[in-house]
């Protein structure tokens, strides 16, 4: 086997060709809009691309940018991220540390006070019971957001491995899986919350967290076993499986890489979702009951007196809509910068 | 003249700036016709095309500049409903990809009667005998019972006889074909072409055919235009192009194809890359590639020089490449 | 004449066709590829040739093994590879490299370039020690002609041509001793098939590789090759050196395949005698009788119908020796000329333009 010689080898007489005018970065990823030829405009046609950096050549100076950079630059240039992520930000610091912006316990009501209007030091008013809306409000990101975080953290975990695994094995298990997400979409979320939560006696988020995986992983795994078969037939699975690799190594380096996409954008669309069926959950009494503090449980509290203290359901309503818009803007931005394609 | 295309500039805007995409193309085509328009992928040559027939996307394109004078109107200053009227039954397109420029979900016979029912007001009935007509005239085995069949349940080079009977349906004075065999077969390449030529002839057409296959280009254009970063570098009858070619861009791409008939040594490969189109070069487009480049070639942009009657070429040095 | 390093015997590959959704039922099986034979002789380049779904892509994919044959021998070195597992399988693998047809799909857009190169070896340990490993990939860019400063770039970065080549340079890695290409230019533009054809060329010089090289672009396979089989759904139908085949075919199907391809010379317009050939090719769940293109043939008889003819040097033939006695699955070959001869004779002529800056 001849060994291939460190010092450059003979060359095609144009092998040597002075940098042209351009950079391929600009033109391989540029997603004009303007239908084929233009991308292929820009990213055909080459040469030897042997002189680094000619008179006005490609050179070192232009960085390595990765998918993930180039999705995480086009993120920040999006005011819906912006938005969007600050409220998010917001919401994790208060549900983290909910006593930074209030001053009393959500808990210390004053029946003498109830369903009073905004005052000094109470802004949002007063609940049916008396308590103080804005404290509630502020406290009820915390069950909110945890059940959201830890609910989808779960779904994703299970759906994508599961969905993953169906998809790359196929056969069998992936049939027999396939059916098992079909039974499951066939079940009515609210009504499964309420036949199966009813029996549920502790007044923890667990519980709750516990329905919405059982429910929710089929809906990512089939995401993610539809993102893997897609990856899957790609030729550079087939290079990898050409030269060897395991299937351990093609499913973590070459698949899971270019398939996990779908499944962060889809979980961060299901986050909102679950934060609002865990309030739907509350409203109906068999997710979280008093005295633990939801925006739920307050809407439900609050709609009684709907005519007498609107604000009492407002604020917590208005808190919840804001939240899952905040999320969903999230996962749309998101799709949009791992995607440009779909724009 | 049936199409005139004068001084045609069209531009995208990109999220990284403005792609010049055609800068100044004017090509003219004669009923009866065919002009191959030649150039790789990203020389303005499907974007001028598009232009021509009003289906391009705006934004992010945009004409900034020119006239496209059919049967002696500029369709550019026509209202979009004038536009719409003469696309289709006046001109029609063929496009690369059949499976896709068909509905799969009506049945071919009821796509093509549709044409009939739209434009001539038709009924549906005798709209599905037109449309068994037209594929038979396309030679489409057993029209009459396949015309209530699927796109899907035609091979690819029936579809392109189904795309091309469409094309045809109201006898247009201008087909424009995009690469209309390119995603065919050899075989079926030749059936396809073939028929296409000899409708053309049938009907008196006008044909542009937009290319990039040398190959296809000499069996059955008459006049060609090469194409380069969104400009026409030469333009000559087909004989000539192919014996003497006036521009070194021409010249690197026919020297470039191995030929069947000679087995060669070392390809002859144009070296560098194609411009960008938001950033091409200063006076000749060509001229970082181009083998004669002097440096006038850097700074003025060449003109289209006349070689002789119905030749042009965009090179300082025609002669020289000539009669090299 | 050198001895076979790859030598592929009746290799068949059907996929069954199934209904149902939990409990499948075989209702059929598309024959990909059915019956083929071949051998590749050591520094030698086999171009196959075949129109879509003719079963050379899936031929390709046997002989790297991302198909298991249905039935056949593919011997390596006189090794049948085919129920090779384990570690005999990894070193089969080590000498049999494959280049992809698509340079964009066939590179992994989440991983740098120097990954991408350097995976052969984290893969195949044994073959570079790990503190070598990056000096070698920038070799292999330098062998491919990229620039190795780009080793930490990502694949979009770079345009179609150049994304072939560092698919090259991943075949190349592991110092293979065959290279299967599978349509390796049939992606890129016609100046930079040019280029990666010269390539592929120069490589093979380079490092005594074998090529089978499976493309449609008739031109292109002769430029390489020095022998040619032709593919007709499943089958090899006539097989020989590239003059051989290409100036005194016997098939009708090649033939007809060669006298379809254009020519870019407007004046073999006129002189030029086409076969257009009727129809299109048959379904491969549904394969013919007997001889599987008489159904497209103009030379069809009775016989056709009936007899399955053999991969051999035909009848009429075999006493002489010339080049129409290769090998040619047709009970009625003859010798036809399509391409016609002496259009721009070899000669300084050819060379115009090659002068260079």
């Amino acid at each position: 086997m001849p060994e291939p010689t460190p010092e450059p080898e003979p060359r095609l007489p144009d092998a040597h060709v002075p940098g042209p005018a351009r950079t391929p970065q600009e033109g391989a990823i540029a997603d004009t809009g303007a239908g084929g030829t233009m991308d292929l405009a820009t990213a055909e046609g080459e040469s030897l691309e042997k002189t680094p950096g000619g008179p006005l050549g490609t050179g070192p100076a232009e960085k390595p940018r990765s998918l993930w950079s180039d999705a995480w630059r086009d993120l920040r240039r999006n005011p819906v991220f912006i938005v969007s992520g600050l409220i998010i930000l917001f919401l994790v610091f208060i549900s983290l540390w909910p006593g930074a912006i209030t001053w009393m316990s959500p808990l210390k009501c004053d029946l003498a006070k109830a369903q009073e209007g905004s005052q000094p030091g109470h802004p949002f008013g007063f609940d049916g019971q008396g308590c103080d809306v804005y404290t509630r409000t502020v406290y009820g990101a915390r069950t909110s957001v945890s059940v959201g975080v830890c609910a989808t953290l779960g779904v994703a975990l299970l759906g994508s491995v599961l969905g993953g695994l169906a998809g790359f094995f196929g056969g069998a298990g992936d049939s027999v899986l396939s059916r098992i997400t079909d039974i499951f979409f066939a079940i009515p979320v609210v009504l499964g919350g309420l036949v199966l939560l009813s029996v549920v006696t502790s007044n923890t988020i667990w519980p709750v967290i516990g329905f919405m995986v059982l429910l929710g992983w089929p809906q990512i795994s089939r995401i993610a076993r539809g993102s893997v078969i897609t990856a899957k037939q790609n030729d550079y699975v087939q290079a990898a499986r050409a030269l060897g690799a395991s299937n351990s190594r093609i499913l973590l380096r070459h698949i899971a890489p270019n398939a996990v996409a779908p499944v962060i954008v889809v979980a961060t669309i299901a986050l909102g979702t679950y934060i609002s069926l865990e309030a739907t959950l509350s409203y109906l009494g068999v997710g979280l009951k008093p005295p633990r503090v939801s925006w739920g449980i307050d809407i439900s509290a609050a709609s009684p007196y709907i005519r007498n203290a609107p604000h009492a359901l407002l604020w917590p309503s208005g808190a919840l809509a804001v939240t899952v818009l905040a999320f969903i803007m999230l996962g749309d931005a998101v799709r949009d910068a791992l995607d440009p394609k779909l724009r | 003249m049936l199409l005139e295309v004068r001084d045609l500039q069209v531009e995208f805007r990109t999220r990284d700036g403005i792609a010049k995409a055609v800068n100044g193309v004017s090509y003219a085509v004669d009923a009866g016709e065919t002009l191959a328009v030649l150039g790789e992928s990203g020389s303005g040559k499907s974007v001028t095309a598009q232009a021509v027939m009003g289906i391009l996307d705006i934004p992010p394109g945009r004409i900034t500049g020119g006239e496209i004078l059919f049967q002696g109107r500029d369709l550019l200053k026509l209202k979009e409903d004038e536009r719409r009227k003469v696309r289709g039954a006046e001109m029609a397109m063929i496009f690369q990809d059949a499976l896709s420029s068909l509905n799969p979900v009506l049945s071919v016979g009821d796509q093509l009667g549709e044409m009939f029912v739209v434009h001539r007001g038709m009924s549906r009935k005798d709209a599905r005998t037109k449309a068994v007509e037209l594929m038979d005239h396309v030679r489409i085995p057993a029209a009459r019972e396949r015309v209530k069949d699927y796109p899907h349940q035609f091979s690819g080079g029936m579809r392109q006889r189904i795309m091309i009977a469409m094309a045809l349906a109201l006898e247009p004075a201008l087909i424009i074909a995009d690469e209309p065999t390119t995603a065919l077969d050899v075989t079926v390449q030749a059936q396809v072409m073939d028929l296409l030529a000899e409708l053309q002839r049938e009907y008196h057409m006008g044909l542009i055919l937009i290319t990039h296959d040398l190959g296809v280009v000499a069996d059955v254009a008459d006049r060609i235009a090469v194409m380069y970063a969104g400009r026409i570098v030469e333009s000559a009858p087909v004989h000539d192009i192919y014996k003497a070619p006036a521009h070194p861009y021409t010249r690197g791409l026919l020297d470039s194809i191995p030929r069947l008939d000679q087995k060669g040594q070392e390809l002859y490969a144009i070296k560098g890359l194609p411009p960008n189109l938001m950033n091409i070069p200063p006076g000749c487009a060509f001229n970082p590639r181009c083998p004669m480049a002097q440096d006038v070639c850097r700074t003025d942009v060449p003109p289209l020089y006349e070689v002789s009657g119905e030749r042009r070429s965009a090179c300082h040095f025609w002669r020289e490449c000539l009669h090299d | 004449m050198t001895e076979p390093i790859l030598e592929v015997s009746g290799l068949v590959k059907h996929y069954p066709l199934t209904q149902g959704i939990l409990f499948k039922k075989q209702v059929g099986s598309v024959k990909a590829v059915d019956g083929v034979d071949f051998a590749l002789r050591r520094g030698e380049t086999l171009g196959i040739v075949g129109e879509s779904g003719c079963g050379k892509s899936t031929v390709a994919k046997m002989l790297v093994n991302l198909e298991r044959p249905t039935e056949g021998r593919i011997r390596y070195k006189g090794e049948d590879i085919t129920k090779l597992s384990g570690k005999a399988l990894r070193t089969v693998r080590r000498n049999i490299q494959m280049v992809f047809q698509d340079p964009y799909t066939s590179l992994n857009p989440r991983m740098t370039v120097g990954d991408i190169i350097g995976e052969p070896f984290e893969i195949h340990p044994e073959v570079a020690p790990k503190g070598d490993r990056r000096a070698r990939v920038r070799e292999l860019l330098d062998v491919v002609g990229l620039n190795p400063e780009y080793i930490n770039r990502y694949p979009h970065q770079f345009s179609g041509g150049q994304r072939q080549r560092i698919g090259i340079a991943r075949g190349l890695a592991l110092r293979p001793e065959v290279i299967v290409a599978d349509e390796p230019v049939s992606a890129l533009d016609v100046s930079v098939q040019a280029q990666v054809i010269n390539l592929l060329d120069r490589l093979q010089a380079e490092f005594e590789l074998s090529y089978l090289f499976i493309a449609h672009d008739l031109s292109i396979v002769r430029h390489i090759s020095d022998r040619v089989g032709v593919m007709y759904l499943g089958r090899i139908v006539e097989i020989g050196r590239d003059a051989e085949i290409y100036d005194h075919p016997t098939h009708p199907y090649t033939q007809a395949l060669l006298s379809a391809v254009p020519v870019p010379d407007p004046e073999a317009r006129e002189q030029r005698d086409r076969i257009i050939l009727a129809g299109d090719v048959p379904s491969p769940t549904n394969i013919p009788s007997g001889c599987r293109f008489r159904t497209r043939c103009w030379k069809a008889q009775e016989r056709c119908t009936r007899e399955v003819p053999l991969l051999a040097v035909p009848e009429e033939f075999r006493r002489v020796s010339g080049p129409a006695a290769h090998d040619s699955a047709c009970h009625f070959a003859e010798e036809k000329r399509v391409v016609p001869p002496g259009q721009r004779p070899p000669g300084p002529t050819d060379d115009l333009g090659k002068e260079g800056p």
